[in-house]
């Protein structure tokens, strides 16, 4: 069952990438083939002949989203996923995976806004605190309440929201009381890591607490990869 | 003076890939490269991307100049966020030149990305893309 037997497929079968089906492999078609059959026209352009590239990417920069329309969609995200899947653990990897895409996008789309200086992250606090900050306030509009290291682990790190806007519509009846729809900004949280190739796992945790009932902590793990390369770097 | 330029994903893939030559000073912005030369381009640059995964860590910047050279060729590289690769080959240094076309490919790569319908590590067989590419590189290099 794959994507694209054609030829003129522009899809390549090996990716890290967990939202690409696997497939059993075939042998790519080369690149000039693939480019030449594009001009054949069964693409179909908009009348105004304008195409994404003609956008500005800092065009929707100011722009706000109402936490309504966001709500009403998440809502409806979940439960598309539950009626797929049988599980807790199933539920969560799908909203990460919704999550993933997003991640992968953000990365560029801020580091690119960030202009001319923008630095490439390569050691480990710098990524957490890009995503502390930067990306956390890009999509709520405020930084992320708390960054620790785990004390008994290397490789674990936590990043704390008390009150992550994605839950605030969502009720989780008490036999799920495991599942923490913030799976899906683990899944943002998770590819952002994964593209700077800093690869791990990131779980939502929730720890209510008296005055915080919502807190939520993200255990992210590295690889064993990053803690070696980490202490190579120094 | 001709370009091979192409763009590498993070499985060390090709997603994308275009040859030109320059427009400055009377170029007519077609790559000449001789027969044997064209297919040594894509080993050439295959093999500096080694090398781009070492001096990667030991700098934060995206865009790296020079990283290799191969006789009288010479591999510039552009690092993006998300760990695509923008590698040109070139014979004469250029390095503002060379800047301003990556900066402004990492724009289009920016763009296409935002597609939902492109995931990251396929190819870019897009006749704007290409087009637009191109017009970058005659309007820098």
């Amino acid at each position: 069952m794959q994507r694209g037997d054609s030829l003129n497929s522009p899809f390549v079968p090996f990716s890290p990438n967990p939202s690409i089906q696997q497939g059993t492999p075939t042998s790519t078609p080369p690149l000039k083939h693939t480019l030449s059959s594009s001009t054949s026209s069964n693409l179909r352009y908009s009348s105004s002949r304008k195409s994404i590239y003609d956008r500005h990417l800092n065009r929707s920069q100011r722009s706000e989203l109402s936490k309504a329309s966001f709500a009403f969609l998440f809502g409806e995200m979940v439960q598309y996923a539950q009626k797929r899947v049988n599980g807790i653990t199933d539920l969560e990897k799908k909203l990460n995976l919704h999550g993933y895409s997003i991640g992968q996008r953000l990365l560029e789309l801020l580091l690119w806004r960030e202009g001319r200086g923008a630095k490439r992250e390569t050691r480990i606090l710098g990524i957490l605190q890009f995503i502390t900050t930067t990306v956390y306030r890009s999509i709520f509009n405020k930084p992320a309440d708390g960054l620790e290291k785990s004390r008994d682990n290397e490789d674990e790190y936590m990043l704390i929201d008390n009150d992550p806007m994605v839950n605030s519509y969502i009720s989780v009846p008490k036999e799920m009381s495991q599942l923490n729809c913030a799976a899906f900004v683990a899944g943002i949280i998770e590819a952002v890591l994964d593209g700077c190739l800093f690869p791990g796992r990131v779980t939502a945790h929730s720890v209510p607490t008296e005055q915080l009932p919502a807190k939520t902590v993200f255990l992210i793990k590295f690889d064993e990869s990053v803690i070696e390369r980490e202490s190579v770097l120094g | 003076m001709s370009f091979y330029f192409a763009i590498v994903g993070t499985k060390d893939n090709p997603i994308y890939e275009a040859e030109f030559g320059t427009s400055k000073q009377g170029g007519d912005g077609v790559a000449r490269f001789r027969e044997e030369q064209r297919s040594m381009n894509q080993f050439i640059v295959h093999s500096s991307l080694d090398i781009v995964e070492e001096v990667q860590w030991a700098t934060p910047t995206m865009y790296m100049k020079c990283v290799d050279k191969f006789n009288n060729l010479q591999v510039s590289c552009f690092l993006t966020a998300g760990n695509i690769k923008f590698l040109l080959l070139h014979d004469q240094k250029a390095d503002d030149a060379i800047r301003q076309f990556f900066t402004d490919v990492y724009d289009l790569y920016t763009k296409t990305l935002m597609n939902p319908f492109y995931e990251v590590d396929m190819r870019i067989t897009s006749g704007v893309f290409d087009g637009k590419v191109k017009q970058a590189a005659k309007k820098y290099l």
